[in-house]
């Protein structure tokens, strides 16, 4: 099967080509001698099957970066039959120096200027076919977001397929030559709604506090929608076991039924019913991204993330992990300087993720009235953002930044909803991905430690569960953890989604059941030093994993784990103490 | 052709425009510097100063970008 690759600047829509020629039918994998996991897909071209891959973004061929050698690893070791070439149209003088490089691989290249409706908008034209002869390469017009020019490209991918052309070697004269007789840009040409949406969106008065705002009430908006979404379906999944399954396994042995219903289906209906909230979180977080706003974000942020030793990038990476700390941790590669990178990375797991959110979501639903609860939700949100800075404070000296900050400002984009729906069905199928192994795990484990030895009734403090929760109760009651919170904290450090779940077990109650007994059983006070441990004390298994294969040191990997911890503890129990004191 | 007055980029106004001069810069940034835009030659706009000491915004050519003001200084221009 032949292979075709995909190569651009960051910013240039590629991963909207990418969805746009495949659909959503992308797989994750990974290749011999790469370091991270690509997307790629097979589609039908002409007659034939080709298989397409999306390489990272990248600015520059000839720097060291870990995405840079990523895409010079692929193109040299692996078989690709053709590269598409990904600029921008509007910012041809400053991208097509990619193209030049690329021209050395000795690879047949496609030259697919996307964003041909913006630059279209600008006034900018271009003479397609003309500049296709100055380059010796086909030359497409499209728009990927709107899918223009589909039709070409794959023709013009076809042709280069069967009859490979090799592009002239073009030098910076050649190309400048090129771009002079065939891009017109009017001499004015500047995104007008751009400047002015800028003029109040980065007013240095106005726009902070709008930006806290916007994020307020996403917040907001996610929780008010979110929630009922969320009952509704946990309500379902209660009435299906009581109509149907309970009544299919009522013959069962009772350790079967018992497995099968209180272990597996308790644990992963009740995260099941957390999917709309999720969904949700990641349109939000999507919309924020593709609109260009959060670029906007970091420029706001940056002078006070200079202070704590990070730069705006790492802000944004920040709030990437409130979606999910392990894709934030691997787009800290855009960043050159080891110290910048490092440091970003031991702050990241503090962002209260979409995992954690559940959690929280639950013990706020159980414990405060509706109208309190998206205020101590938001007081989490700050919570994370404090062990964030403070971490930061404290480490910033033993890892030092030397990474330049220059970073492009994209115009105001109005994402479509393809665009929208796409990226969200992307990262929830990821999310699930991911989940579910440990969902499955980690269930069945907690079912067996609070169901076994046999002699010891379900849950109590004679299981092995409830010998592990007393264990470390010296250490977590001067926090007001009690030993089956313990036990939720236990399994929470395998991935946060099942710690709702354990807790079903440990109560052997589900849905409304359950919330009214851990409501019975749990004061406020405690609820919130058990979220605040929660928040802070140890990322998933698969972050603590991204930790280590993207930081490749060990002793970084013990630091990212024990500090956490230790904060989580000493935080809590300030609470605590002061919380029961006064 | 007047004789460079010694500004950076650092040294800019919002609504100033000028000319790169040079850019004092490793290999490694240069390429970076060179793929945004900013080029020996090409001229820029400063368009507004982040608050609190943050970054500038500046436009060259079709592209917006942002600069710290130390990255800012390596810039050599020409007020136009």
């Amino acid at each position: 099967m032949k292979r075709v690759a995909l190569v651009g600047m960051p910013n240039t829509g590629k991963s909207t080509l990418f969805n746009r020629l495949t659909g959503a039918q992308a797989k994750v994998g990974n290749w011999p001698g790469i370091t991270v996991d690509l997307y790629s897909a097979k589609l039908l071209l002409g007659d034939e099957m080709v298989q397409l891959v999306d390489l990272p973004g990248i600015y520059d061929l000839r720097g060291f970066s870990e995405d840079e050698q990523v895409v010079t690893t692929f193109l040299r070791e692996q078989s690709v039959d053709a590269v598409l070439v990904v600029l921008n149209a509007s910012q041809l003088e400053r991208q097509m120096q990619l193209f030049a490089q690329l021209a050395q691989f000795g690879i047949p290249l496609v030259l697919v200027l996307n964003m041909a409706d913006e630059a279209a908008a600008l006034g900018i034209t271009v003479e397609r076919e003309t500049l296709a002869g100055w380059l010796g390469v086909p030359v497409c017009l499209v728009s990927a977001k709107r899918g223009q020019g589909m039709e070409q490209l794959r023709s013009q991918i076809v042709h280069a397929l069967r009859a490979p052309a090799q592009a002239l070697s073009p030098d910076d004269a050649l190309i400048e030559a090129a771009l002079k007789a065939t891009v017109h840009v009017p001499a004015q040409a500047s995104h007008k709604l751009t400047e002015r949406i800028d003029r109040v969106l980065l007013d240095p008065w106005l726009g902070l506090p709008l930006f806290f705002g916007v994020m307020f009430l996403l917040f907001e908006a996610v929780f008010w929608i979110g929630t009922p979404l969320q009952t509704a379906l946990a309500d379902g999944f209660s009435a299906l076991r009581a109509a149907a399954l309970d009544p299919a396994l009522a013959f069962a042995p009772p350790v079967v039924s018992g497995f099968l219903l209180d272990g597996v289906y308790n644990g992963l209906t009740t995260v099941a019913s957390f999917v709309p909230l999720i969904i949700l979180f990641f349109l939000a977080m999507a919309i924020v991204e593709d609109t260009g706003y959060l670029s906007r974000a970091a420029f706001l942020i940056d002078a006070l993330m200079a202070r704590f030793g990070l730069d705006g990038r790492s802000f944004v990476m920040i709030l990437m992990g409130f979606g999910c700390n392990v894709p934030a941790l691997m787009g800290t590669r855009v960043m050159r300087s080891r110290g910048l990178r490092l440091l970003t990375m031991l702050v990241i797991p503090f962002s209260l993720c979409s995992a954690r959110l559940q959690v929280f979501l639950f013990f706020i639903a159980a414990l405060f009235p509706p109208r309190t609860a998206p205020l101590v939700l938001f007081s989490l949100y700050l919570m994370s953002i404090g062990a964030a800075m403070l971490t930061a404070l404290i480490f910033k000296r033993r890892f030092e930044n030397s990474d330049p900050f220059v970073l492009e400002i994209p115009p105001y984009r109005f994402p479509t909803l393809r665009q929208v729906v796409l990226r969200g069905w992307h990262e929830v199928g990821h999310f699930l991905r991911r989940a579910t192994r440990f969902i499955v795990a980690g269930v069945v484990l907690v079912w067996l430690l609070t169901n076994f030895p046999a002699s010891a009734a379900p849950g109590s403090v004679e299981t092995w569960a409830g010998h592990l929760g007393a264990w470390l109760n010296p250490v977590l009651s001067p926090l007001g953890i009690d030993p089956k919170l313990t036990i939720a904290l236990i399994f929470g450090f395998v991935a946060k989604e099942i710690v709702i779940g354990s807790l079903a077990v440990i109560y052997a109650r589900e849905g409304g059941a359950l919330v009214s007994a851990i409501a019975h059983d749990v004061t406020w006070v405690q609820a919130y030093s058990f979220m605040l441990f929660t928040l802070i004390y140890t990322p998933c298994l698969s972050t603590i994993a991204t930790i280590r294969s993207e930081g490749r040191n060990a002793a970084f990997s013990v630091l990212a784990v024990a500090w956490p911890l230790t904060l989580a503890w000493l935080v809590s129990f300030a609470f605590y103490q002061a919380a029961t004191y006064f | 052709m007047s004789a460079p007055s010694p500004h950076t980029l650092a040294a800019l106004h919002p609504g100033d425009r000028a000319t790169i001069l040079a850019l004092d810069a490793g290999q490694a940034l240069r390429h970076r510097l060179a793929a945004l835009g900013l080029r020996t030659g090409r001229t820029v706009s400063l368009i507004r100063r982040a608050r609190f000491g943050g970054p500038f915004h500046v436009r060259v050519g079709t592209t917006d970008l942002m600069i710290r003001i130390p990255d800012a200084r390596r810039v050599q221009v020409r007020k136009a």
